[in-house]
């Protein structure tokens, strides 16, 4: 009879644990479709050097980090030596996909502030962004061997998600 | 004071100058409609409780410019929300699709209220059970006839009542 009682205090419970599960997500957080699938096939303009092209196809056979970034995005700019770090680490090639920026305003931010990238795809309009499904710079893709895309960090690489997600993905898929 | 006032109105007056001419509409009245119809129901991801059709963000332009080549290269509404799905996930669509991953969304509402309905009515029947008819034992009915001497002693004595 007595823990009748304590029903409407077990749902209230319930009640604030969903809730506060609820306010502690991201809702910016939008589990990518992608992941798992193929990382979607392009061929653009280099950043650095116009006349040539970048094409995914061209990692084939290497595990391989694909990094959204833009002069523009402030985020992008905290990540900034987060990125340079990982690049001295040497793990693994770093691709920038440099989105809808000005081509002399992304020179200028790498001059200045250090050039983590092998090399970055130009994507002048965006396009390329669409189909990886970007709706927030920074963000970065773990590609694998066979170019299926393992990973995706929506919002800046910190060191933690480097040490605790990253790296250790990294080992595993150099593996097979 | 005045005089600040009519240079505030004069700049305001300028503000019109300045201002940019209406973009133009798209040639296709057509494409437009169904660009409007397909992006409404569709979720701007930048800003969230925004339809893609309403958003001003930098992202829903260029996607509904996505859309409007996809609509000119004939392609199919179908085609257009998995084109969309595929890039963002089913959170892109304000109607997420039935599937076991969203049965929850779907029939959770429903279940709850059943177990609502539940409760009530078996609280209802449990209230409606009269309590079973208590026989009185002998001392209940002494009790009862006393006290109830006493009411008539009393009414009879009193004027009030």
């Amino acid at each position: 009879m007595k823990a009748k009682f304590l029903i409407p205090l077990l749902l209230f419970v319930v009640l604030v644990a969903f809730l506060a599960i609820g306010l502690n997500r991201d809702p910016h957080e939008v589990p990518s479709p992608l992941i798992n699938k193929p990382a979607p096939a392009f061929d653009i303009p280099q950043l650095e050097q116009a006349n040539k092209t970048f094409s995914p196809e061209s990692m084939k056979g290497q595990v391989w980090i694909l990094n959204v970034w833009a002069s523009w995005c402030v985020a992008c700019r905290e990540e900034h030596p987060v990125l340079v770090e990982f690049a001295n680490s040497g793990q693994a090639p770093l691709i920038g996909l440099d989105y809808k920026d000005q081509r002399a305003d992304a020179l200028s931010m790498l001059s200045k502030q250090g050039n983590p990238y092998r090399l970055s795809g130009f994507d002048a309009n965006g396009r390329v962004g669409i189909d990886y499904g970007v709706y927030g710079v920074p963000e970065t893709y773990v590609i694998d061997k066979a170019g299926i895309i393992r990973f995706k960090q929506i919002g800046p690489v910190t060191r933690e998600i480097l040490n605790q997600t990253i790296y250790p993905l990294l080992t595993e898929l150099k593996k097979s | 004071m005045r005089m600040l006032f009519s240079i505030f109105l004069c700049l305001l007056c300028l503000q019109n100058v300045f201002a940019n001419d209406a973009a133009p509409l798209a040639d296709d009245p057509v494409v437009e409609q169904r660009l409007i119809s397909i992006s409404e129901e569709m979720r701007c991801l930048v800003c969230q409780n925004e339809s893609l059709a309403g958003s001003r963000s930098d992202l829903a332009n260029d996607l509904r410019r996505e859309i409007r080549t996809l609509i000119k290269e004939g392609k199919s509404d179908d085609q257009i929300r998995s084109f969309m799905v595929e890039r963002y996930g089913d959170f892109v669509l304000y109607r997420p699709p039935v599937k076991p991953i969203t049965w929850l969304l779907w029939i959770g509402p429903f279940v709850i209220l059943l177990m609502g309905v539940g409760v009530l009515f078996s609280y209802l029947r449990r209230r409606n059970e009269a309590p079973a008819a208590k026989a009185l034992s002998a001392q209940d009915n002494q009790k009862m006839d006393a006290l109830l001497a006493m009411v008539d002693k009393h009414d009879k004595g009193g004027d009030h009542g």
